[in-house]
């Protein structure tokens, strides 16, 4: 199984979504923006970051790169694609998730680890949760308010394709909490917090049983895996 | 040589953090109360003579690139140092 992760200028956490698809037990492959290639992966992670120093908006010059034509057309073949904070907000620029980021609401850039419940886990990153499942992953942003028309919202709460909701704290004021969402079909899904970064004892979020033994993030990556291998 | 301005704003429904803040600065310094939004101002220079379909092939650039519907509006698209189109507002 071999999973792409996207390096954009500006990407940050490319590294360590590799490595988080290495310990979910999947070949990591490094790709890069300017190129059209996806170099046969299987799925498709695009990483945190402020690419292109956020101009014009955050994800706006990166869901224009020349890669970004693979990327969407894959996704709507079906590939499981999942975008993280900074790739969420490509992959809504791109249009391949509804809604969009803006500035929290508090004005100030958070970082916390963050409760989540997750209210999907038909979709190819979160098949390996239970419904409802509490989880804690770490969360740093400037801009992750999710907003959308009062019609998006009410589909996504219809259809069921809110796919993470904050639990406990509202970090930045999005609508109904939403943390993360997904497409109709299941294989995009989108969210602010990092679950690369809770995937490796001794560098996650505290637990009760350890400090930084967090590794909830892990399940994401395994979840694609497991939805490859069924495919 | 023309310029075509093109004036971005957050959608009127959606707060404006940004806004907020300068009014803030604006109420502290006793400046006074004001509600205030802030938006984007783009200049596209160009050689081209400021043709009909060069206006709304801008106007396609507005709303596509410069800015995205869910959370902004495109409020005005206008041609200033004129070549062949009046400076009045064309949007």
């Amino acid at each position: 199984m071999r999973i792409g992760v996207i390096t954009f200028p500006g990407s940050l956490d490319d590294r360590d979504a590799r490595r988080a698809v290495r310990a979910a037990g999947a070949e990591d492959v490094a790709l890069w923006h300017g190129d059209h290639d996806l170099s046969g992966v299987d799925a498709l992670v695009l990483p945190g970051g402020f690419s292109y120093g956020d101009y014009l908006r955050c994800g706006a010059i990166a869901s224009l790169s020349p890669i970004m034509n693979e990327v969407v057309d894959a996704a709507n073949k079906g590939m499981p694609v999942l975008g993280i904070c900074n790739g969420f907000q490509m992959l809504a620029e791109a249009h391949l998730l509804p809604g969009g980021l803006i500035r929290n609401d508090h004005g100030a850039f958070i970082r916390r680890d963050q409760h989540l419940r997750v209210e999907n886990t038909a979709t190819a990153w979160t098949n390996g949760f239970t419904a409802g499942q509490q989880i804690v992953i770490p969360l740093k942003n400037g801009e992750g308010e999710y907003v959308a028309s009062a019609e998006t919202i009410e589909r996504l709460e219809g259809d069921g394709r809110v796919a993470f909701r904050y639990l406990g704290v509202n970090p930045n004021g999005s609508i109904n909490d939403i943390a993360g969402v997904t497409n109709e079909r299941g294989n995009v899904v989108g969210l602010m917090p990092h679950p690369e970064h809770a995937t490796e004892p001794g560098f996650g979020p505290d637990t009760r049983a350890a400090m930084r033994s967090g590794v909830d993030g892990l399940t994401f990556f395994t979840s694609a895996i497991a939805a490859l291998q069924a495919a | 040589m023309p310029t075509i301005v093109v004036d971005v704003m957050p959608k009127a429904e959606l707060l404006d953090p940004q806004g907020k803040a300068i009014a803030g600065a604006l109420a502290r310094t006793g400046r006074g109360s004001f509600d205030v939004r802030m938006g984007k101002r783009f200049e596209l220079t160009t050689d081209a003579p400021v043709t009909d379909e060069l206006l709304a092939s801008v106007r396609e650039i507005a709303a596509d690139v410069l800015s995205n519907g869910v959370i902004e509006d495109v409020v005005a698209v206008t041609v200033v140092e004129p070549a062949v189109v009046d400076a009045a507002e064309i949007a």
